[in-house]
């Protein structure tokens, strides 16, 4: 019984170790997040046409790349969990989808109060976020396979295939909308998205602003690994207790 | 060879099953049925001005009737235990996958076939065409494939009918919008273009795709 | 390595680990059966049994541990292991709206087994079916259906039976045909284990009594014959 036990305590140290490095890098991440904030509001020029409301666009852009990135980590991590089953790339994998799905939320609410003025409209089914409402009802269901597995290790393997075929599939549905909406137009009114020839300014605020988000975002998959990994020591530990009540 | 016999043996076991039992395919018949009169009801329109939404409709309906069947055929393996008589046997489980897949193909094309001329008095659609027999076809190969794959995880869980859906339909936008808008233009009778150049090669690719990767990655399905 | 004059284990599980959530239903478990052995499995509800007889017949996959069938160790998804076993468990795996001939020949296509014919009359006439093999599965009585079970088990020629909880809900008649059947399995050489709540029975067909407590083996015990 000692070894399985003297393996939880020494994920255990690990476990600290990495704590005290992520305090690090929360306090990085902080910071940039602060100096990004200055940038946006302070510094970036404010919208000839739409005013202080296309401020949200240096948050929108960076969110919705990082969520599809969150997706991609997460269908890897799938892959390497199916052949390798180590535990570490399933946690990877949960992690990425949970921040993923986190993301994309925010990426379709600041889609929707960015749409607003830009289009005239809440909701359009424009390509783009259209598709992201697709993403966000796959990867919803990522996690609600893992809940619903009858047991964690199904769970493990069901979410890692439904997240290979929903990041195989994101890319139809782009397409898909594209074409159908090149049929049908959306009325638009107001400029077009006004991410074609930016100011070097407001380009170089957005990778600076896309760099502090992406640090939150790994800092978020990084603790909530850290925590799934202390909820599979508690399983471990919980296995282990039987032994002391045989009539289990 | 080695995949083609358990394919074609489970798929015919789900064909002979079917007609003795004919529970699934008079099930959707009137499920399909019900579906068009709900949302005859639903859309509000004047009487006999549903045909420019009749390709969307026939679709939506299909769609269910997917979901319906396809939790149907795997409800019938549960009766008995499961897949365990499949999984036990010396078969690959894409054989599994694919005799299954082709059963909920054939009873989806046979619901389809009796279904459209019902749908196309009642929605008023202009002439039946042959190329809507192929769009009919590719798209419910598709249909046939995700929801295959997705019943195989769904019927494992206590919670099978909100689960097919919710992993279904998501994934299926694809077919169900390239399906939709080539049924119109080929209802329409007007420029055949974008059936070929686009709708049709989505839905092959769409097709060819999931059918690998599915029967790939069937078998991790089935592990606990 | 074994010697050539010591024959291999039928059955050679060790270290064998599964967990179900937070659950530890097999620990470390380490088993050997012989061949020519009955063995039967004694144990409370959750020790572990079904769970055994279901990883041995590939069904589910074990967390840590090795199993040996027939002296080759068996890795996931091989087909030679699944060839070599026959298994009835709780559900009979048939198809209700089928004979019991359809459903054995759908079986022996899955198997890829030559002249299906032959090998579905001797099966059925090994359960004492052979009457109703054209009887759909839907109108037998349970203890037919769990015979019928038996036979698909058998159809392929395995050697090696496992059996969970085989008694249940038989008849007398019907017990008897098993026990019949399980003497003459031993006596060609061939291996069974099987799981049982039926001390009585447990005991009067195996040659073996293995206790299962806690996902661990609790006692091992050879019986006099």
């Amino acid at each position: 019984m000692a070894s399985p036990g003297r393996r939880a305590a020494g994920g255990n140290s690990l476990l600290r170790a990495a704590r005290s490095a992520s305090l690090w890098f929360l306090l990085l991440t902080a910071a940039l997040l602060l100096a990004d904030g200055y940038l946006i509001f302070m510094v970036a020029p404010t919208d000839a046409v739409l005013g202080d409301v296309q401020r949200i666009f240096y948050i929108h852009v960076p969110i919705s790349i990082i969520s599809f990135l969150g997706f991609f980590v997460c269908a890897v991590a799938g892959i390497a969990y199916l052949i390798r089953r180590s535990e570490r790339w399933d946690r990877l994998a949960h992690a990425s989808a949970e921040v993923g799905v986190i993301f994309v939320t925010l990426a379709l609410v600041t889609g929707v109060i960015w749409a607003r003025p830009v289009w005239g409209v809440w909701w359009t089914w424009e390509p783009r976020l259209t598709t992201t409402l697709i993403l966000w009802l796959i990867y919803v269901a990522y996690l609600m396979i893992r809940h619903y597995a009858p047991t964690p290790q199904q769970g493990r393997s069901w979410s890692a295939v439904v997240g290979i075929i929903g990041f195989i599939d994101v890319p139809i549905v782009y397409y898909s909308v594209q074409w159908w909406r090149s049929i049908h137009p959306v009325q638009v009114i107001g400029p077009e998205a006004a991410d074609d020839a930016l100011e070097p300014i407001i380009s170089r605020i957005l990778i600076f602003s896309l760099i502090a988000i992406l640090m939150l975002a790994c800092y978020l998959v990084m603790e909530r690994m850290m925590l799934r990994a202390a909820e599979d020591n508690i399983t471990e530990l919980r296995r282990q207790q039987q032994d002391a009540s045989p009539d289990y | 060879m080695k995949l083609l016999r358990p394919t074609l043996a489970i798929a015919w076991k789900d064909v002979r099953l079917e007609l003795r039992s004919r529970d699934t395919v008079i099930s959707a018949l009137v499920f399909g049925l019900i579906v068009v009169v709900v949302f005859n009801f639903g859309l509000n329109r004047a009487p006999g001005s549903l045909a420019p939404v009749a390709p969307g409709l026939l679709w939506v309906a299909y769609s269910f009737i997917g979901v319906l069947a396809m939790n149907r055929t795997f409800a019938r393996e549960l009766e008995h235990g499961g897949l365990d008589g499949l999984l036990i046997a010396p078969v690959s489980r894409d054989a599994v996958f694919l005799g299954k897949a082709l059963g909920s193909l054939v009873f989806m094309l046979v619901i389809q076939a009796i279904l459209l001329p019902v749908f196309a008095v009642m929605l008023g659609l202009p002439a039946l065409s042959p190329v809507l027999g192929l769009i009919i076809l590719l798209a419910t190969v598709g249909f046939a494939t995700i929801g295959t794959f997705f019943a195989g995880i769904a019927v494992q869980t206590r919670s099978r009918e909100i689960l097919l859906p919710v992993l279904f339909f998501p994934v299926v936008v694809p077919i169900i919008i390239a399906a939709v808008e080539a049924t119109a233009l080929a209802l329409q009778g007007g420029p055949a273009g974008p059936i070929w150049s686009r709708w049709i090669p989505l839905l092959v690719v769409f097709d060819a795709l999931f059918l690998v990767v599915c029967s790939w990655i069937f078998a991790f399905v089935f592990e606990g | 390595m074994t010697a050539p004059s010591e024959p291999t284990a039928a059955i050679a599980v060790a270290g064998l680990r599964k967990d179900f959530g937070d659950r530890r239903v097999l620990r470390d478990l380490t088993l050997q059966v012989g061949w020519g052995e009955i063995a039967a499995l004694f144990g409370s509800n959750g020790a572990g049994k079904t769970t055994l007889l279901r990883i041995l017949a590939g069904l589910a996959r074990p967390d840590a541990g090795q199993i040996s069938l027939a002296g080759r160790r068996i890795h996931r998804r091989s087909d030679h292991a699944r060839r070599l076993i026959g298994f009835a468990g709780h559900d009979t795996l048939l198809y209700n709206d089928l004979t019991c001939r359809e459903n054995l020949a759908f079986y022996a296509q899955l198997y890829g087994i030559r002249n299906p014919a032959a090998h579905i009359a001797a099966v059925l006439r090994q359960v004492n079916l052979s009457d109703r093999a054209d009887r759909r599965v839907r109108t037998l009585s349970h203890g037919m259906q769990q015979r019928l079970s038996v036979a698909r088990a058998l159809l392929h020629e395995p050697v090696i039976l496992l059996l969970d909880e085989p008694e249940s809900g038989l008849d007398q008649t019907s017990i008897d045909t098993l026990g019949q059947l399980l003497h003459d399995w031993a006596a060609a050489g061939k291996t069974a284990l099987l799981t049982t709540h039926n001390e009585q029975i447990g005991l009067a067909w195996a040659h073996r009594a293995l206790g299962l407590n806690n996902g661990g083996l609790a006692y091992d015990n050879r019986l006099s014959r």
